[in-house]
């Protein structure tokens, strides 16, 4: 504290980003396309505005929800979604197991990594909406176009998490157990396994909650389950109904992921 | 106990026999439900369309190809159309979720008794609602058209920006939170100096992270009438065009593959 | 001057961490609140600038009775005490600069400290503080890239820029190495000494308590034990603080240059900002 300071030292905030021109670049960019995003939007406000007392009716509509009249499609409709639950997370778990160590730099030959991430990004780009149109346009309508569908959006899911989980594994730890001379399916039980399967129970519980979910609409396209039910209440303009089936989807959600976290506790 | 000792011979046991027989028996109840869901599956398939399916496969394959691209000249206003759906549905989603998701964090809701259970409800709503079916209710509300799409998505999300930032707010460090307190800082200051910073690269994750997926989401409510890509491929199917329909597939997969690999970017350069 | 009158803390669990504690702190002193760990040192503290709510019992600074201040007036009241944390306790991802001017948080509005224009006094009185300490130079680093040692000086550069007239210190060296934990306390009784603070100085180490403190206060289940000068800390003193062990060593004419008491020597377990947990995203697509 020898020098004396003449001026007052100023002091503000250093900014995020440090160069200048890239920050203004940043936040011009950001004006324009918000303005552009804005300005192609095409707002029909006379449209919004007279739709909205006909949303109130809408939504009027859905009240009060009426389990009553529909209740046998709609247990059907649910216990379709559940079977096509299980057995889509099963299988797509099962499959996706392969496919994920192929998917992994560090376990597979640069091929099969190649061709395992390829089957995983294309299975990952299309929404299952767009699966399921294809798969009812082969399997024809009904729960088994549901099914494959599921299973094929799980593949992506779980094969790309697995991959990336044995990507991020302790290389320490599996070259200890290699320098024991253990065989390669050793090496995955012994090294591998143990270090990503307490995650990997906890991302099948979450798969399987998605799942359901996903089968909520997969029925919209006609592959079954509580979606083809809704669907139908909607055509059929019974919005008491479809309410009744949206609180029930929602319960069971909340069901399945309240008893997901416990399971996943117990797990670990 | 996994060691035993019988007649002075200590042998191991992975697991204690109880434990190894549980283990046994949770295996064969989950093979027998699933044997059981298959068969319900299997009775209400009609297999002889399952069996021919690789016959329609074949088929449809050969119709597809090859790609019609001088198509791709009308994909790319629709093409725009989705990336608006997924950008402004995100920042919607973002602008709802952050009040939601501090009236649902523990140790920063206003009341636990009241508020709390509201800002839950919202998040479980819009989560387990699929943006396809939010569309198929806002198109009749506000017409078909991207605006709906974007409320839409914007609905859809908010349950999930609000879980993650809640928890990620219920995860923050307390002394730092306390250390704001003891200078006599406002509640207001306390939450801008002691938790925004805190959150903030959480925030900043969950918001590419979510662009990311929204992108994928906002391909297919065209087919309700929501706006998008989702609206050509709708019409080409029911028209049959099936080269178009491969062009239409090739874009969507190109967009979702560049999205992802933004969102890993910026999401990297944050963390 | 600081008076508590019978402080009783109980939390709901039914501990009952104080048991009805008298204790006066006359205007600069520095006294070392020791004693083992739940003894209830931390909770003392915490009671006096009341992030933790006295369950019956008075606390006067001065005159201001503490316990009696509805929550406008203990924001004024706590700008009169500055705190020092054990961990650090530095928000981690503002600057050295943002968070030393968090001190002044009490004193300016909300806006203001939003977007961050504080009067320049402030700002002047930071820059003086940090050059005390010898960390000008760090201004706009973030807390986080900062070592341990230099972090609490920045906590103490916090505390101070609130101008206080009392010091509540909390364990400010269980997580520095034993050379640096002897800066801190000499920087803190030096600094105590320009400003005539009073200081209570929570600590575990008895012979960095001995080497800075004028008082000592001994805490034993939430009871005051002893009390009296560093020299008196006899053995048999200390076994009715902590219980039978073998104090000789501890107690042996302490020198300045001998490094021995390593006892948390290694640097702290900092926390973690939450960050974007990958089980969590991806569950939710």
């Amino acid at each position: 504290m020898s020098k004396v300071h003449t001026a007052p030292r100023r002091w503000s905030k250093p900014p995020l980003i440090k160069d200048s021109r890239l920050r203004w670049f940043l936040a011009l960019g950001g004006a324009v396309y918000l303005a552009l995003a804005f300005g192609t939007m095409d707002v029909n406000w006379g449209r919004v505005a007279e739709g909205i007392p006909r949303g109130l009716n809408f939504i009027a509509a859905f009240f009060p929800p009426d389990f009553v009249t529909r209740w046998d499609e709609i247990v059907d409709g649910i216990y379709e979604s559940l079977w096509m639950t299980v057995t889509s997370t099963v299988v797509g778990i099962a499959l996706s197991i392969p496919i994920g160590l192929g998917a992994a730099k560090n376990l597979a030959p640069r091929w099969v990594y190649l061709f395992c991430r390829g089957i995983l990004a294309v299975s990952r780009s299309f929404q299952e909406i767009i699966l399921a149109i294809f798969f009812v346009k082969l399997f024809g309508f009904g729960p088994f176009a549901g099914f494959v569908t599921l299973s094929i959006a799980t593949i992506g899911f779980y094969g790309k998490l697995l991959a990336e989980d044995i990507e991020d594994m302790d290389p320490g730890q599996a070259e200890a157990v290699r320098a024991t001379g253990a065989s390669w399916f050793q090496w995955l039980n012994y090294a591998v396994q143990p270090q990503v399967m307490p995650r990997m129970i906890g991302l099948g519980l979450y798969r399987f909650d998605i799942n359901f979910r996903e089968s909520a609409v997969v029925g919209i396209v006609g592959g079954g389950g509580i979606g083809a039910t809704l669907n139908t209440a909607f055509d059929r303009y019974e919005f008491d109904s479809a309410a009744a089936i949206l609180l029930i989807i929602i319960a069971i959600v909340m069901a399945v992921e309240y008893s997901s976290g416990y399971v996943r506790k117990w797990v670990q | 106990m996994p060691v035993r000792e019988t007649q002075g011979l200590k042998t191991w046991q992975h697991r204690e026999r109880g434990k190894q027989l549980a283990i046994w028996a949770g295996w064969l109840v989950a093979t027998i439900i699933f044997v059981y869901c298959w068969q319900l599956i299997s009775d209400k398939t009609t297999w002889f369309f399952v069996l021919d399916a690789h016959h329609q496969a074949a088929d449809l394959g050969e119709r597809m190809v090859p790609p019609k691209f001088s198509y791709m000249s009308k994909l790319w206003q629709p093409l725009w159309d989705t990336i608006n759906i997924a950008t402004l549905g995100t920042l919607l989603a973002l602008v709802l979720a952050v009040p939601t998701a501090f009236c649902a964090a523990r140790n920063t809701t206003p009341s636990r008794t009241l508020v709390r259970p509201v800002a839950l409800f919202i998040i479980v709503s819009s989560r387990s609602i699929n943006s396809l079916i939010w569309a198929l209710m806002l198109v009749a509300i506000v017409g078909p058209g991207v605006f709906a799409g974007v409320i839409a998505i914007g609905l859809r999300s908010i349950g999930f920006c609000a879980k993650l930032l809640y928890e990620a707010i219920e995860e923050i460090d307390e002394t730092q939170v306390e250390a704001v307190t003891a200078t006599g800082a406002s509640g207001a200051q306390v939450l801008a100096y002691g938790i925004v910073p805190q959150i903030l690269p959480a925030f900043a994750g969950i918001s590419v992270f979510r662009w990311d997926i929204n992108i994928r989401e906002s391909t297919v409510l065209g087919l309700v009438g929501a706006g998008g890509i989702g609206l050509q491929l709708n019409a080409s199917i029911l028209s049959l065009a099936w080269t178009e329909v491969s062009v239409i597939l090739l874009v969507i997969i190109a967009t979702v593959i560049l999205s992802e690999w933004v969102s890993a970017k910026v999401r990297h350069a944050i963390i | 001057m600081l008076r508590l009158v019978d402080l009783v803390k109980q939390y709901k669990t039914g501990d009952r961490a104080l048991k009805g504690v008298n204790l006066e702190v006359p205007d600069g002193q520095v006294m070392a609140l020791i004693g083992p760990s739940g003894a209830g040192k931390s909770t003392l503290i915490r009671c006096v600038n009341r992030l933790v709510e006295p369950t019956s019992g008075q606390i006067f600074l001065n005159d201001l009775a503490l316990s009696a201040l509805g929550q406008s007036q203990l924001r004024r009241a706590r700008r009169r005490m500055g705190m020092i944390f054990q961990e650090y306790a530095l928000v981690e991802r503002l600057t050295v600069m943002e968070n030393v001017l968090s001190g002044r948080l009490g004193y300016v509005g909300f806006w203001r400290s939003y977007l961050r224009r504080f009067p320049q006094s402030d700002i002047d009185a930071a820059f003086d503080l940090l050059a005390r300490v010898e960390l000008d130079h760090m201004v706009d680093k973030r807390a986080d890239e900062l070592s341990g040692g230099q972090r609490q000086r920045v906590g103490i550069c916090r505390a101070l820029i609130q101008d206080p007239e009392l010091l509540l210190v909390d364990e400010p060296t269980a997580s520095l190495d034993p050379k640096t934990s002897r800066q801190i306390m000499r920087l803190i009784r030096e600094l105590c000494a320009e400003r005539r603070l009073s200081a209570i100085i929570n600590i575990h180490d008895v012979m960095l308590a001995q080497m800075f403190a004028e008082r000592i206060v001994g805490l034993r289940l939430g009871e005051v034990v002893y009390d009296g000068p560093p020299e008196g800390l006899t053995p048999e003193v200390l076994t009715e603080i902590y219980g039978e062990e073998d104090w000789a060593e501890t107690i042996r004419k302490v020198d300045e240059d001998s490094d021995n008491q390593g006892e948390d020597g290694a640097a702290g377990v900092d926390h973690e900002t939450p960050s974007l947990d990958r089980d969590r995203l991806a569950g939710m697509t």
